[in-house]
Formats: structure tokens, C-alpha cells, sequence
């Protein structure tokens, strides 16, 4: 049983000068079984990053509760991986060190790390780059590198803010084959936060439309690619009519929800 | 040791500059060939060529040490070294008679006698239109006048030639009689003169605290220091030499006379004080003119005419006499030349302050000589050595004697046979003392380290509280707000303001030194350990929380490191402040260090030394900055590559 439950999360941010406040989040409800992979999708300031950052324990909530496999989140914790938009690597560690990173913390005897670092190195295409410092590195490797890094903890959760994002569309479509490789051989729970709806639509099993003021999930939608993409060929899924229809609805939902934001142009 | 440096500088400056010479001449023919070449393949600006070429360093390097030997006058000593010697012995002419070129239009436009009576002339105008009648009565003041009127009779027999002293027209002969027959003896030449030998015995130029040796070293020389001691007995003639006759001097005796009786009415009188001090600055204004007048040194108009003449022509002389030594102190000794002052010859203008680079060599090689009996060093102290150190005070200095006396029991006391016998106690105190032998370790010693153990014990002190703070600042709320504004109070007073209290305070010896270059270190390590600390990505520290480690694991092995560049460029920047602040410091008080000695020659007038102190001080700092900035590039690689 490790399901990550949420339930009536609301998060609400008080100005500290002006003291209004803003309802980032409001009752949010919704739970993901062990070895699911869900992405969200929303227009900017629908609160996906903040519903993330209070899952991974960066912020309490104004209201309601989580729990990963029945016990409480109430602060940041190993269960829970992160991977970031840029990495946020350790730029004076090599690789190998920036893997070894949570292993060190936990006092992990040198020669159960050493191993454990080079077997998930070679797992995210990095063999050979143990003694690379990381700053020589591309952005895609970066992002391997911090893949490698969170999944060598063995965290039950992965959660993913923008992983792609800065990435150019040739590594991005590698990386995004990489992270269904991962998801399939090690079976976590993923959530993954993306702006792409391309993106979101291939990777997620299940998709979580956000909306804003308050954030709120709109819309959410249980599709079938995230399963197809392990065998067959990603570009192949694009040309699926019913990716291309499900893409049209999700684009127009967007770009409705942006319109009402900007008031209209 | 290094006598041969001593004195052969002269020559060693010679092979120093032909080589520069041939230095510069070929790397400016490599420097065009390059130029040429690369044209082709470069446009205008081009930022490949800030990588610039070592011909033109070379090409630079070697100007400015030619232009130093140039200007320092390196190169006339080096290629003619009795120049100094010839210019001093003419130098010595000018000495001697100057009392009389000072009478003559020669190095002025008129006569001394013209500007004398013009002068005099245009000051008597003046008194007596600002003759003061409201302090004067009648009488007084038809006196004063009067005073005035002599004044300007005397000037008036002064200046008649029926007047002119027979005494006067004798001794001008005599003069131009002398002076003539001196330019007869220059112009007749010195060949067959003899150096005396003690002459030659003398230092070479600028061998010796004498810049110039005094005594003639050659023909020439000989020639002009003879004819510098037969002027000087002209000098002695003209200088006694009045111009007084009957005539001035009744006029001069009865003005004297009337001024002395007015003085005299002053005193005896009760007169307001606001009058009597009217009263007499005017008449002691009179009184000031009219001493001019009564030396009798007006002479009439063309009574020295013939005198000029002869001394016109002995300067020609003179110049033909010093032949090629004109030219060469024309071209190769820039500046004022050389004058004689009392007992010595000296350089005057960039040759006295400019010293000579082989001169500053030499000074170094003595300050650097550890050999401090054998006459190196510098006020007792070399300037990088070694020596042993007794391990015995280095103990002593940490443990302080109070803490003995806390020991339990007494300090022992003589016996009745009248011994002492030291019990655990005394020999504790021993202990704390230094008193006792525990062997010696090797340890640096002189001035330059004096001053560089100043900056790195005060620089360890500051990193190593500053860094801590400094990240804790960044870091915590409460710390940044309690410490922020004691730090940005003291920290922007310069820190020399700082010098006079601190150094009041902790003493002139080192303490004093290493606190206030610690206060500079300190406020620049914490000011960039916090910056450094508070710059952390929030996303790396909530990677790393998501990774599990605590917050001390966070913030050694996140927060500090990300700290690093900004710790380092603290660091780099203490350094140079420190060493400023430093020989500031030492200029101030002290007894040892690089600033001390600069100080100590600031104070004698050494240019050698100054200049030697100033090079010292450029290259360490030029060694500091290399050493940080290898040291950046070897801690911190992933600088400015994120």
C-alpha cells in the first residue's frame, strides 16, 4: 500500500506587504496508485508547481492532508525524489559524487555506493562520465545525471517539475523515451509537471488538466500512450488519431482558460 | 660578497643597456614582420589581438629600462663615469663666484646696482605719499621728509661716476685683472695635469653615500677645481668692495642721525597704542630703505662694465674648457644638472630622485644580504632569511604565567645553606617563561616576512571567524540582522582611520598591525561568505533535502562549497587591502616590515631605498594575486561555466 493520497489540499499565500490573499489551491482531491505515472498540465499560476512542492514537502498546506503509503507528508524526505528544471546539480561534485550525494548523507558504506552509483549511471546512459565534472556537461546529461541521482536513493515517488523544459527537441524526445524506460523497469510513481501538452499526453497514464484562481484540477483523463510509447515508436503515437483529438481538446481547454486570465486579446 | 656590484656599476650598467638596446631594436623588427603578416588574416578590433605578443612586451619592458637609465643618468655614468667628477669641478666655479655673477647681467637682465635704485626709488615714492600726518605733527613730518629726500641724495652720489670710490675702481681692476688671467690659464690647457692621488682613491660615483666624488680625477678636472679656488679669492675682493665716499658718507651719518631721533621720540613718549604702533612702522619702514643704502653696493652705471666683460669671457673660457663634457650634459644628463653645496657635489632634478637601476640592484643585493655584521640588511634585519627559533618561547608566548601561579603549592624558596632548589612549580613558571631548552625549529626572518606574517595571521584570524559568520549571516535571519549592522558600521571608515585608536590601543608591535588588518579582513570574509552563502539556489537546497541529508549535512556540503567563489574572491580582495592597509600601518609605527623601511627612508632622503621598498611591495603584490588567482582556478573550475 504505498498510494499517494490528497485530500482537500488548499494552499492560500498571504502578500506579506499588501496582506491579500491568493488562493493558489483549493480542494484538492485525488489519489495515485503505487506505479502510476501522472502528469499535470495547466496554464501559468494554476498551482501545479505548488501542489508539487507541498507532495515533495517543501510547503505545508493551508488545509487538508496528504499521505504516501498511509503515513503523513510533513516535510521534505528521502520516499519522495525530485528532479528539477535545471538539474540544480551540485557543479563542484563530479557526476559519480552527485549521484552518491543521498548515499553519503546516509553514511552508505563506499564500496555498496560505488556499485549502486555505477549500476544506475549505466542505467541512465552515463557509463564513463563517472569523473566528468558536471558543469562540462550538456543539458540532457545534466538531467540524467539528476535522474540518476534521485533514483539511486530508491524514493517510492518521483516528482518532476519541468524536467524537459530547457531541453532542445531531438534530447527531449530521448529523454522523454528514458523516463518510460525508467518508469516500466523500476515501476515508481511519477508525476510529472510539464507545459507541453504533447509531452504530458505521451508520458501520462493518467493527465490532470489544472485550472486557475482558485487552483483546481478541471479536468482529468485516463489515456493510453504512456503504454504504447514502451513499444513502440513515439513519433509513430503523435499520428494516432485519437492522441491528435484528445491534443486539439486539451489545447483549446488551455487556451480558453489563458484567454479569461488575459481578459481576452 | 658583492662588492664587484658595488663597483663596478658603472660598467655592469653598460652591458645592461647595449643589451636593452639591441632588445628593443630586435623586437620591434619581429614586431613589424608579425604585424605584417597577421594583417592579413585580421580585421580592426579583432579580439584575438587582446592576446597581444611578446615582442611588444619586450618591446615595452625595454623602453621603460632605457628611459629609467636615461633619466636617472645611468647611461652618462655608465659610458662616461667622469662626467659627475668634471660637472662637479665646474659646478664648484659657479659656486665661487657667484656673489659677482649676481652683480652682473649674466643669469639676470639688469644690474644688481639698477634694480637696487629702482627699487629703493619706487619704495621712497610710496612713503612719502603715505606719509601719516594724523600721528605725525608738523615738525615730525617736515623731518621725515626730509629722511626721504637724503635717502634718494644718497642713491643720487651713489650713482654719479665723479663720486665712485677710488677703493672701488682698484678692486673692480684687480677683479678683472683676475679674471683675465684665469681665462689666459683655461684657455692655455690642461694637458700635464696631474690628479692628486688621494683623488683617486675616492668611491666612484654613486658608490658611496657621496653621490659625486669631490676631488678632481682627471686633467680637465684639475684644471676647473684650480681655477674654482683662484676665483673664489676674486669673490672675497668684490664682496668686501664699497662704493662709499666723503660725500655719502656725511649724508649717510646725519640721515642716520634724524631717523635714530624720531626712534628715539617714539619710545620717550606716552603716546595711545594704536599711534605709537602707526607711528613706528612708518618710521621703521624708512628706516628698512635706508639700510639698503647705507652698505654702499650701488655702484654708477658703467663702473662695471669691464668687469662684465672679463667675466663674460671667463665663462667662455670655461665652456671651451668643458668642450666635449657641453654636449654630454646637454644629451645624457636631463634635468638640473649637478651642484656643489658645502662639502659635497650633488645630482639635482630626476637624476637625484630617479635612482639609477644598477644603484637600485645594488641596494637590494646589500638589503637582501642576510649577513647582518657583514653590513647587509637593513637596521637590523635582512629582508627573507631564516633562523632557529627556540620551540621553548613559541610555548611561552601560548601559555601565560598567570596560569601557573593557579597551580596548587607555593614557588619554592632558598634554603638555609643558601641554595635554590626549584620545585615542580618554578619549573612550570620556566616553562611559561621560555626559559628552558627545548630545541629550536627553522623559522622565516627579515622584513618582508615581518610584514607577510602580519597579513597572514591577520588574514587566517579574519577567514576563519569571518567565513563562519559570514555563512550564518546568509543563512539566518536572526544573525544577518543582529551582526548586519555592526559590520556596515565599522566596516566602511578606511581602515588607516582606524590606524592612530587601534594602535594607541594594542602598541606599535605586531598586535597592534594583525588586529587592524584582522577588523579588514574580517568585514570583507564575512560581507562575501555571505553573499556566497545567501546566493545558494533554492533548488539545490531542496534537492538536497529531498536526498535526506540534515541541515548541518546541508550546510557543509551545499552551502559551503556554493559559497567557495565568493569566499575566494573575498579572500583575493582581503589580501590587497591587508597589504596597503599593512605598509600603511608600518609607516606609522614600528620597528620592522617593508613600510618601515620605506619610512625610515623617506626620512634620510634614500631614493635608492625608497624606490627598492616600492619595487619590493609591487612584485609581492603582483605574487599575491597570481597565487589567488591560480588558486580560483584550481579550487573553483565550474566558475562562471553554470
Amino acid at each position: 500500500m504505498s498510494d499517494l493520497v490528497c485530500e482537500n489540499l488548499s494552499m492560500t499565500f498571504a502578500n506579506p506587504q499588501t496582506g491579500v490573499k491568493i488562493e493558489a489551491l483549493k480542494d484538492i482531491n485525488f489519489s495515485l496508485k503505487r506505479g502510476e505515472l501522472l502528469s499535470v498540465l495547466g496554464p501559468s499560476g494554476c498551482g501545479k508547481t505548488t501542489l508539487l512542492n507541498m507532495i515533495a514537502g517543501f510547503l505545508n498546506p493551508t488545509a487538508g492532508k496528504m499521505s504516501l503509503g498511509g503515513n503523513l507528508i510533513e516535510g521534505p524526505g528521502v520516499e519522495r525524489g525530485m528532479v528539477f528544471q535545471q538539474g540544480a546539480l551540485f557543479e563542484w561534485l563530479t557526476v559519480s559524487k552527485n549521484v552518491d550525494f543521498g548515499l553519503r548523507m546516509k553514511k552508505t558504506p563506499e564500496s555498496e555506493s560505488s556499485k549502486l552509483v555505477e549500476k544506475w549511471l549505466d542505467i541512465v546512459g552515463l557509463q564513463g562520465f563517472g569523473d566528468t565534472p558536471t558543469y562540462q556537461l550538456s543539458g540532457g546529461m545534466q538531467q540524467r545525471v539528476a535522474l540518476a541521482r534521485c533514483l539511486v536513493n530508491g524514493p517510492d515517488v518521483i516528482l518532476m517539475d519541468e524536467p524537459l523544459g530547457a531541453l532542445d527537441a531531438l534530447t527531449r524526445e530521448k529523454m522523454q523515451s528514458l523516463i518510460l524506460k525508467l518508469w516500466k523497469e523500476t515501476g515508481k510513481t511519477i508525476i510529472i509537471i510539464t507545459h507541453s501538452v504533447e509531452e504530458a499526453l505521451l508520458l501520462g497514464e493518467r493527465l490532470f488538466v489544472m485550472a486557475p484562481r482558485p487552483g483546481r484540477i478541471h479536468k482529468e483523463y485516463n489515456l493510453p500512450f504512456a503504454g504504447k510509447g514502451l513499444t513502440k515508436s513515439l513519433r509513430d503515437i503523435k499520428h494516432d488519431s485519437y492522441f491528435g483529438e484528445v491534443r486539439e481538446e486539451i489545447l483549446t481547454m488551455i487556451w480558453d482558460m489563458e484567454e479569461e486570465i488575459m481578459g481576452g486579446v | 660578497m658583492f662588492s664587484w656590484l658595488s663597483e663596478e656599476r658603472g660598467s655592469i650598467a653598460a652591458v645592461i643597456i647595449v643589451t636593452l638596446l639591441l632588445c628593443l631594436v630586435i623586437s620591434i623588427i619581429i614586431g613589424l614582420k608579425q604585424t605584417s603578416y597577421r594583417a592579413k588574416d585580421e580585421v580592426f578590433g579583432d579580439p584575438e589581438r587582446t592576446l597581444g605578443g611578446w615582442y611588444w612586451t619586450l618591446t615595452g619592458i625595454s623602453s621603460i629600462l632605457l628611459l629609467w637609465f636615461y633619466f636617472s643618468w645611468g647611461m652618462a655614468r655608465a659610458f662616461f663615469p667622469e662626467t659627475g667628477n668634471e660637472l662637479c669641478q665646474a659646478a664648484k666655479i659657479d659656486t665661487a663666484i657667484a656673489p659677482i655673477t649676481a652683480a652682473l647681467p649674466i643669469n639676470s637682465r639688469y644690474f644688481k646696482s639698477t634694480t637696487l635704485t629702482r627699487r629703493n626709488l619706487e619704495q621712497l615714492e610710496i612713503l612719502e605719499k603715505k606719509l601719516p600726518a594724523d600721528v605725525y605733527d608738523k615738525a615730525e613730518q617736515e623731518k621725515l621728509l626730509k629722511i626721504i629726500l637724503q635717502s634718494k641724495q644718497i642713491i643720487e652720489i651713489f650713482s654719479n661716476p665723479k663720486n665712485q670710490s677710488s677703493d672701488s675702481i682698484r678692486a673692480f681692476e684687480t677683479i678683472q685683472d683676475g679674471f683675465r688671467e684665469l681665462s689666459k690659464t683655461l684657455r692655455f690647457g690642461y694637458e700635464g695635469l696631474i690628479p692628486h692621488p688621494e683623488a683617486l682613491t675616492q668611491p666612484k660615483w654613486g658608490t658611496d653615500l657621496t653621490e659625486i666624488p669631490l676631488l678632481p680625477t682627471t686633467p680637465r678636472g684639475v684644471l676647473l677645481d684650480k681655477t674654482s679656488q683662484d676665483a673664489k679669492l676674486l669673490t672675497k675682493i668684490f664682496l668686501k668692495t664699497r662704493n662709499n665716499s666723503a660725500a655719502a658718507d656725511a649724508l649717510i651719518k646725519t640721515t642716520k642721525e634724524m631717523i635714530n631721533n624720531i626712534k628715539k621720540s617714539n619710545e620717550s613718549s606716552d603716546f595711545e597704542e594704536d599711534i605709537l604702533s602707526k607711528r613706528s612702522a612708518y618710521v621703521k619702514a624708512v628706516e628698512r630703505i635706508f639700510r639698503r643704502l647705507d652698505d654702499g653696493t650701488i655702484f654708477p652705471p658703467s663702473a662695471l662694465d669691464n668687469l662684465s666683460n672679463s667675466v663674460n669671457d671667463f665663462f667662455l673660457a670655461i665652456a671651451e674648457t668643458r668642450g666635449s663634457l657641453n654636449i654630454i650634459d646637454r644629451i645624457l644628463v636631463p634635468g638640473d644638472g649637478v651642484v656643489k653645496s658645502k662639502t659635497q657635489c650633488t645630482e639635482q632634478g630626476s637624476g637625484r630622485w630617479l635612482p639609477k637601476p644598477t644603484d637600485v640592484i645594488a641596494t637590494f643585493v646589500k638589503l637582501a644580504n642576510p649577513d647582518i655584521e657583514g653590513g647587509g640588511g637593513y637596521k637590523g634585519s635582512t629582508l627573507l632569511w631564516w633562523k632557529w627559533i627556540q620551540i621553548a618561547d613559541i610555548l611561552a608566548f601560548f601559555i601565560p604565567d598567570s596560569l601557573i601561579d593557579l597551580f596548587p603549592g607555593d614557588y619554592g624558596r632558598h634554603s638555609e645553606t643558601g641554595v635554590f632548589q626549584p620545585n615542580f612549580k618554578d619549573k612550570a613558571l620556566a616553562l611559561a617563561q621560555g626559559d628552558i631548552y627545548l630545541g629550536a625549529v627553522p623559522m622565516l626572518d627579515g622584513h618582508i616576512w615581518d610584514s607577510l606574517f602580519r597579513v597572514i595571521v591577520a588574514l587566517g584570524l579574519g577567514i576563519g571567524l569571518g567565513v563562519p559568520l559570514g555563512i550564518y549571516m546568509g543563512i539566518s535571519r536572526f544573525f544577518k540582522s543582529f551582526f548586519d549592522p555592526i559590520i556596515e558600521l565599522y566596516r566602511p571608515v578606511p581602515p588607516l582611520a582606524w590606524a592612530p585608536l587601534i594602535l594607541t590601543i594594542f602598541g606599535i608591535q605586531d598586535d597592534g598591525k594583525i588586529f587592524l588588518l584582522f577588523m579588514v579582513a574580517f568585514a570583507i570574509m564575512v560581507i562575501s561568505a555571505r553573499t556566497g552563502a545567501s546566493g545558494t539556489q533554492l533548488s539545490k537546497i531542496r534537492a538536497s533535502h529531498s536526498l535526506g541529508a540534515s541541515d548541518r549535512q546541508i550546510l557543509r556540503y551545499v552551502i559551503l562549497p556554493n559559497a567557495m567563489p565568493e569566499i575566494l574572491t573575498g579572500i583575493r580582495i582581503s589580501i590587497g587591502v591587508c597589504w596597503g592597509t599593512l605598509v600603511a600601518a608600518e609607516m606609522l609605527a614600528g620597528t620592522t616590515g617593508i613600510g618601515f623601511i620605506e619610512n625610515v627612508a623617506r626620512v634620510v632622503s634614500n631614493y635608492e631605498l625608497i624606490w627598492v621598498t616600492i619595487l619590493i611591495m609591487g612584485l609581492l603584490g603582483l605574487a599575491f594575486d597570481i597565487l589567488m588567482r591560480w588558486a580560483i582556478v584550481k579550487t573553483i573550475p565550474w566558475r562562471g561555466k553554470g
